[in-house]
């Protein structure tokens, strides 16, 4: 063969690297992509096998080889409660604080500010958030004397989720073109009507989807949780519950994780089912409603 | 002259629209500054907090590593050592397999489908939640990897890092969990910055004959740069908060020691393993750690967003 011609030549160095690095690149998107498999299918795999209708409804049992597991229930409904507790606080605060930013101030100083502040709020490691409820909440025994609470855990997730609500609102009011204000306003709206009737719903499904998003990560938290809201084996019988321990799916994880017993690890694993699975479907789910969005706003 | 004055009265505003208006900002204005309320809060209190024991202790806090309830003695220094140690390997091994992994997502190595299909898993991996990946941690990667710490301890004895028996929970398996949950983080955001490269870049590097990988080395990994190192300081930053699957696979013990193979500490494990049951002082030193946590992935975030504002504008 010539030395220098133009044809691929497949032993020249520059080649070989390539293809070194080529297949490099392609081993490395393997490794990326196995803890996610090998992760699901462990959890499909040893925690599906424990579902049964007994483990949505029972109280878990003490620690201890000798009685059964028990269920979840408990823990499943007190994430649903620390997490609605979460979005209660998290939601009208974000949105708020989200409209002021893109909306009011075109930035100034103070959103400058506040956006900086987003971004080292989201950057704030979790257990911290968990540290400052409980000094600000349980050792002080504000609410009500009562010291771990569910309504503590909801704070602290509230903390975590703030951020992001906060960015999703300011990043999807930004994107309404500026057209949709100027004729609403042209009209003689005034600048809320504006905001609650023209801006907000035309942002409705990117916010709707980060804020769903939000609630996902926050459900799987447990570090701001297992000193403020600790723990429970009891079922959540009414409303003055809110301000005794409740307990957790990921609260539960971690503890039953821990324990010796494989009765009680069996129990954990289904609750990472549960718990991966919702918080999978709906990650899927609100990533397909975003790509159907964008692709419905391009045509 | 009638019809004009009623149209007239109706071009003004009643004044209870303009008070919602005026309340409906203000309200906005004060959700939003929230956010500053509770970012400066938390740093007062976690700094009060920390008071009693930055006066008993001072900085030797930081340098010593007596961990002691009993004699009333604290020293963080073996969960910082931790904290730096894990968080820096994890982010050494998770930049060339999240970068490599971004590159593969962005060039045309593979049909489109298939890449799109690799980078929505990396993103769901972000997705699961990290008491989950210790549960997993714990139950399969441990026994999987035991023989191989093995074979480590005994090839590199002579390496301070692999000096120490491998017992079963170790500082290693910490890191190798942190790579898991560091790779969304990284790839994500480097693969949005290698998308915003512009594409007369590549063809001009393509057109003077550089090959694909002189051109990614020398154009676009270079052109990135900064929204890559912005994406991994901000993993660092991550690394060193996070929480639950390090204090289940870490072993939590406060001896210092070099090795990885060795169970250790970081601040938010020691924070999770000890702030339900302390009282008095050791409630404060865990304060005082907390802050200093704090404090690190504080510089970092800042760090990192400095960087990001600095250097995003450049190929606009």
């Amino acid at each position: 063969m010539q030395k220098h011609n133009l044809f691929y030549q497949n032993k020249s160095s520059r080649n070989i690297t390539d293809l070194f690095l080529t297949s490099i690149s392609f081993l490395f998107a393997f490794f990326a992509i196995l803890p996610l498999i090998l992760v699901v299918s462990y959890i499909l795999f040893k925690g599906g096998s424990q579902i049964s209708f007994d483990i949505f409804t029972l109280e878990p049992n003490p620690p201890g080889d000798e009685f059964g597991a028990g269920g979840i229930n408990p823990a499943l409904v007190g994430t649903l409660i620390i997490t609605s507790i979460a979005s209660l606080i998290a939601i009208p605060i974000g949105i708020g604080g989200g409209i002021y930013l893109a909306e009011y101030s075109k930035g100034g100083l103070f959103a400058r500010f506040i956006r900086f502040g987003v971004n080292v709020l989201a950057g704030v490691p979790s257990i911290i958030a968990g540290v400052f409820i409980y000094a600000l909440i349980v050792s002080t025994k504000i609410l009500f004397g009562s010291t771990y609470s569910g309504l503590a855990g909801g704070m602290a997730l509230s903390i975590l989720m703030l951020p992001s609500v906060i960015k999703t609102t300011d990043e999807g009011l930004k994107l309404v073109p500026n057209e949709l204000r100027q004729a609403s306003l042209g009209i003689g709206a005034s600048m809320y009507t504006t905001i609650l009737r023209i801006t907000l719903p035309a942002a409705f499904r990117s916010i709707a989807t980060g804020v769903v998003l939000g609630i996902a990560r926050a459900a799987g938290e447990t570090a701001p949780l297992i000193f403020t809201a600790l723990f429970s084996y009891y079922y959540v019988s009414g409303f003055e519950d809110l301000f005794y321990e409740m307990g957790s799916l990921s609260v539960l994880i971690y503890n039953f994780a821990l324990e010796p017993y494989d009765v009680q690890n069996k129990l954990a694993w289904a609750a990472s089912f549960i718990l991966v699975m919702s918080i999978l479907f709906v990650n899927i789910f609100a990533r397909l409603f975003a790509n159907i969005t964008t692709k419905e706003k391009r045509i | 002259m009638e019809e004009k004055l009623t149209l007239f009265k109706n071009r003004k505003r009643f004044g209870i629209e303009k008070n919602i208006d005026i309340i409906f900002k203000n309200s906005a204005l004060v959700l939003s500054s929230f956010v500053a309320i509770i970012l400066l809060g938390i740093i007062l209190v976690v700094f009060f907090q920390s008071f009693e024991s930055f006066s008993k202790y001072g900085f030797k806090f930081l340098f010593t590593s007596e961990w002691n309830p009993v004699k009333d003695e604290y020293g963080a220094f073996a969960a910082i050592y931790g904290t730096v140690i894990t968080s820096l390997f994890s982010i050494f091994i998770t930049i060339p397999l999240g970068v490599g992994t971004a590159i593969f997502i962005t060039e045309d190595f593979a049909p489109k489908f298939i890449r799109e299909i690799i980078g929505s898993f990396v993103e769901l991996l972000a997705a699961i939640p990290s008491v989950v990946l210790g549960l997993w941690a714990i139950f399969v990667m441990e026994p999987f990897f035991r023989g191989f710490f093995a074979l480590l301890h005994s090839w590199f004895s002579w390496i301070p890092l692999f000096s120490s028996e491998p017992t079963g929970r170790n500082s290693l398996l910490a890191i190798l969990i942190l790579v898991v949950m560091l790779l969304p983080i990284v790839t994500s955001i480097s693969r949005d910055t290698l998308n915003q490269v512009p594409k007369k870049l590549r063809n001009a590097a393509y057109g003077i004959g550089a090959s694909r990988w002189k051109t990614i080395f020398s154009v676009i990994l270079p052109a990135a740069l900064s929204g890559i190192m912005a994406g991994v300081l901000l993993a660092l930053g991550r690394a060193m908060g996070e929480t639950m699957a390090v204090t289940m696979i870490i072993g939590n013990s406060n001896a210092f020691s070099w090795s990885l193979l060795s169970p250790g500490y970081t601040i938010s494990s020691m924070l999770a393993n000890q702030f339900g049951e302390a009282d008095g002082t050791q409630v404060s030193s865990l304060f005082y750690a907390a802050f200093i946590l704090m404090i690190l992935s504080l510089l970092v975030n800042i760090f990192s967003q400095f960087l990001v504002k600095r250097f995003s504008l450049k190929y606009r």
